[in-house]
């Protein structure tokens, strides 16, 4: 079985607006991700890096170009197969979390299993588990507003691997936590992964793109700069740094 | 998304804001408090009316005299029907206006004593038990040492007067067919009246009373039957026929009106078809021409009824309003709560949730907020309804408990539809940028 791509871009475009207010957020990008590999998106605000997040995500449609996610051309599908296809293919992981309030986070993290059509029986053994690999499965029954910044957003990957997606999608997963939470959720990431995930992180933090194995940089709405840090098959270049040294580099 | 965890998100969201949701279920128990309770009164009404109609008899057939042709005639006899038990004063004029009218009209026949006796023929008339020839009197003042009292009916009749209208006598005895024919000065008179004149009823009987200035012994007191609401049953003198007449009415004039008891309720619309023969013949004319109506107890039942089924559609149409409001209050909050959820909705879509998901969950907590209100409504309605209001006891009827429930479920539902809907259509990518 040949190996295809999680993500391929085809001349991908996105403008806003008309006439004299027509704003292209992206110009015409091309860019291919391969399964397993780690992919930072770094660019200032304004570049047009949150809009080619939230079309990859299918939160949003591009007005020109193609994209196919997984081997799918998502371009006309409709809102159920789209939310469909965002349950099955994509992680989502928010910069403020994003935690259904007043819901445990067992809870929490079956609610994507819930809207899978998954049988009741089988969600919460998943969620446990989902929790388990993210280290919190003695915080399964707490409550958002019982748990640290740095505990609700790794709940919140718990809610994101939950489904098996092909795809982690991070939109600044580290702007609302501390330095020493920020190393622990980006240590996670690493670990994830390492163990075969391909993870697309959009940030605008140099320490969070080093962890990266690619980094693109934007401008304008157009690729600028496309680095590979580490090869696509071997681990992420920071795996297995010890949470304290990346916290303190975060600090810096 | 299973209805077990659409209902399990319902509860949350409800009891995310306690305050907020008790007020709104409020809107929907007063709505299906009010309906159950109203509706109540209705049937309640409606079974005290019935329950005095049938106390006047439900083998009673009234004849009454009339004056033109069918249309008035009808509601002439309508009045009259009910006026010649229950307000003597009222047919009196009814008797008045008809003479009055009968010299310009070329056919007039009397309703008289004859007439009466002409219906008690067990070959022409079967299934007629019993007749009373009833002759009222108006305004006669009754005195008894220096205390006077109004009689609000003075009728003039026979013995069979008290038996077809189940008057009983509770002190003293009935006048006789003897007093009839003797033309004696005696009456039977209604607890009101002794009650007014002698202040304690059993005192009456053997005292002499004044009715406008002429000397009548009373013989008896009448067994109180209560008041119909509209008019008091008790407040009623009896006397013979022949000594009203006598003194009071004069032997030309017509009968006011001839009282005929039916052998059963079941053959109430043959006797009345009997009479009809029986006193065509005897005034010579048709169903067309015809000077008298005879007014049967089911039709004063049924314009009763409707009059208070009309009460009741009135009273659940205000509690029904009141539901309406409520379920506008039900769709009020859930578009606050839409609102207030948008940033929810969006996560929810951006992992996976569909657009029915979002609608079934908001639904849910729509009908769950309005299945609440409904079940402390009628809890509020049942206890409610066992207190007596405003003079009527109220009488729960089963099925109005179910359709203020279902009612308000279905208010809930449909109201809950146009705020699910519109957050089930929010783009995930606005609903998630909302703050």
């Amino acid at each position: 079985m040949t190996r295809r791509p999680v993500i391929q871009l085809d001349r991908l475009s996105k403008t806003y607006g008309s006439g004299e207010t027509l704003v292209h957020a992206v110009r015409g990008v091309d860019l291919t991700v391969e399964r397993g590999d780690y992919l930072a998106i770094m660019g200032a605000s304004g570049s047009g890096k949150s809009t080619l997040m939230n079309i990859i995500g299918c939160l949003d449609e591009s007005t020109r170009g193609r994209y196919l996610l997984d081997g799918v051309d998502v371009q006309g599908l409709d809102g159920h197969q789209l939310a469909v296809i965002r349950n099955r293919k994509i992680g989502f992981i928010f910069q403020s979390f994003n935690l259904i309030p007043r819901t445990r986070a067992v809870d929490n993290v079956a609610l994507p299993l819930a809207y899978a059509k998954v049988r009741g029986s089988e969600r919460t053994p998943r969620a446990l588990a989902a929790l388990e690999a993210v280290g919190l499965s003695d915080r399964a029954a707490h409550f958002p507003n019982q748990l640290s910044g740095g505990q609700q957003q790794r709940v919140a990957v718990a809610r994101a691997i939950v489904t098996e997606p092909v795809l982690l999608l991070a939109d600044e997963p580290t702007g609302a936590l501390d330095s020493r939470a920020s190393a622990e959720v980006l240590a996670l990431f690493d670990r994830l992964n390492a163990d075969g995930r391909t993870v697309v992180v959009i940030t605008h933090e140099t320490e969070v793109a080093q962890h990266a194995k690619r980094v693109i940089r934007m401008r304008d709405g157009e690729i600028v700069d496309d680095i590979r840090q580490a090869r696509l098959g071997g681990a992420p270049p920071r795996h297995g740094v010890p949470v304290e040294e990346l916290a303190r580099a975060h600090s810096v | 998304m299973n209805v077990l965890g659409s209902l399990r998100f319902a509860v949350r969201g409800i009891s995310a804001n306690k305050l907020r949701s008790m007020l709104t279920t409020l809107g929907i128990l007063i709505g299906v408090a009010a309906v159950i309770v109203l509706l109540s009164v209705g049937t309640g009404s409606s079974a005290a009316v019935k329950k005095s109609i049938s106390a006047l008899g439900t083998t009673t057939l009234t004849i009454n005299r009339s004056a033109g042709g069918n249309g008035r005639a009808g509601t002439v006899g309508g009045a009259g029907g009910f006026a010649a038990r229950l307000g003597g004063g009222a047919a009196g004029r009814g008797g008045a206006a008809t003479s009055s009218t009968s010299g310009t009209r070329s056919r007039s026949t009397n309703l008289t004593v004859a007439d009466a006796a002409s219906l008690l023929n067990s070959t022409s008339a079967p299934d007629v038990a019993d007749v009373a020839p009833v002759e009222t009197a108006a305004s006669v003042t009754a005195a008894y040492t220096g205390v006077t009292h109004t009689v609000g009916s003075f009728v003039g009749s026979t013995p069979s007067y008290l038996t077809i209208n189940n008057d009983t006598v509770q002190y003293g005895t009935s006048f006789t067919d003897n007093d009839y024919t003797g033309r004696e000065q005696v009456a039977v008179i209604g607890a009101t009246v002794a009650q007014d004149l002698f202040g304690v009823s059993s005192s009456a009987v053997g005292q002499t009373v004044q009715f406008n200035g002429k000397n009548f012994v009373v013989r008896g007191v009448l067994t109180a039957k209560g008041s119909t609401g509209f008019i008091d049953q008790d407040d009623l003198v009896v006397a013979p026929l022949t000594t009203v007449q006598d003194e009071f009415t004069g032997v030309a004039a017509s009968l006011s009106s001839v009282i005929v008891e039916a052998r059963s309720a079941g053959v109430i619309t043959t006797a009345q078809n009997e009479i009809y023969s029986v006193l065509d013949a005897r005034h010579k004319v048709t169903a067309a021409t015809r000077d008298y109506t005879v007014q049967n107890p089911a039709s004063i039942v049924a314009t009763a009824t409707s009059s208070t089924k009309t009460l009741t559609v009135l009273l659940g149409a205000v509690a029904a309003i009141s539901l309406l409001v409520g379920g506008i209050g039900v769709m009020n909050i859930m578009l606050v709560t839409v609102t207030e959820r948008t940033r929810e909705i969006g996560i929810r879509k951006a992992i996976g949730a569909g657009r029915g998901d979002i609608v079934v969950q908001f639904i849910a907590e729509a009908v769950l907020l309005s299945v609440i209100g409904a079940l402390a409504g009628v809890a509020i309605g049942l206890i409610g309804s066992r207190f007596r209001i405003v003079g009527v006891q109220p009488v729960v009827a089963p099925w109005s408990v179910f359709l203020a429930f279902g009612v308000a479920v279905a208010v809930g539902l449909f109201f809950g539809i146009y705020p699910a809907n519109r957050a089930a259509a929010l783009k995930p990518i606005d609903a998630l940028r909302y703050e």
